[in-house]
């Protein structure tokens, strides 16, 4: 064990970090730019999750998977952002609280 | 000792940008301390021995998806202070919620680290004979290839869905067609004419 750091202190790092996406989406509900980046925070936490059992368990296919994971999370940033772009532009604003005109 | 310094400073730090993401009241400033965080999380990732994965977050995330959210937020003409509106009337809900969903997590950890799983709860690999790099490209590339290159069709797709997207086409604009500079031949237009002297130019 290096200065007792093991594979406890990165779970919990990334349970605050998971809880503090959800946190953020539940707080700004007008703001989608913000939702997208809580997350972005949520997968954040899946890669930290990922890269520390890697580490545990001496095996490399956990950071195969959160490569995977960070080339998903790239797409749909762009292709949020692409939504959020449009729905702007439709809208005059960005608040999600009243969205039900996207149907149809 | 110092991996624990370390550690608890990067882990801090990514904890604390990722509140002042979340509660900023500024758009802007919420992509600057995510790009804060993510840095902050490439540092923990290397304590853990995943250096390509830390450099790979610090180029698709710093490099690429928070300029993209950056440019986003100041394309979007955004009222900030209507927008924060209702932020105080979810707080008890949301907190209530956060609470709950971590207190879940963390006891699930804590069941896991008391149970009868031993791992071995190292948090660098042992020195390999083959760097990082080398050994997850050599996972990647035999192993996981197929997945790799569906990896990369869907980046395509969503670069495509991307451009499909936000594409419209523009009134009142003259593009240019290039199609009919092509077809265009010199007698259509040019004309030779045997001007005589002392006599006007017919246009």
């Amino acid at each position: 064990m290096n200065g007792s750091i093991g594979l406890i202190h990165y779970l919990v790092v990334a349970a605050i970090l998971f809880t503090m996406g959800v946190l953020g989406i539940f707080l700004n509900r007008k703001n989608l730019i913000v939702i997208l980046m809580a997350i972005e925070l949520i997968l954040l936490a899946v890669n930290i999750n990922l890269v520390a059992f890697s580490a545990a368990l001496n095996d490399l296919v956990g950071q195969v998977f959160a490569m995977f994971v960070l080339t998903v999370a790239a797409g749909e940033a762009a292709i949020g952002l692409a939504i959020l772009v449009i729905y702007f532009r439709n809208r005059g604003d960005i608040a999600v609280e009243d969205a039900s005109r996207m149907k149809g | 000792m110092i991996q624990a310094i370390a550690f608890y400073l990067f882990a801090t730090v990514t904890i604390a940008s990722a509140a002042l993401t979340i509660s900023s009241r500024n758009p802007v400033h919420s992509v600057l301390w995510l790009i804060l965080a993510f840095f902050n999380a490439a540092g923990l990732m290397v304590l853990a021995g995943a250096e390509f994965i830390a450099m790979l977050l610090i180029i698709v995330y710093v490099g690429a998806v928070a300029v993209l959210f950056l440019f986003v937020v100041m394309m979007l003409d955004i009222d900030v202070a209507e927008m924060r509106a209702g932020f105080v009337r979810y707080l008890p809900l949301g907190l209530a919620l956060a609470v709950a969903l971590l207190a879940e997590i963390v006891i699930g950890i804590g069941a896991y680290g008391a149970g009868g799983i031993e791992l071995a709860a190292r948090t660098a690999p042992a020195a390999q004979p083959v760097p990082n790099i080398q050994a997850l490209g050599n996972l990647l590339y035999t192993r996981y290839l197929f997945i790799f290159e569906v990896a990369g069709l869907v980046l395509l797709v969503a670069m495509i869905g991307a451009i499909v997207l936000t594409y419209r086409k523009r009134g009142g604009v003259r593009p240019q067609s290039i199609p009919r500079q092509n077809a265009r031949r010199p007698e259509d237009a040019t004309r030779n004419v045997n001007q005589p002297i002392g006599v006007g130019v017919e246009l």
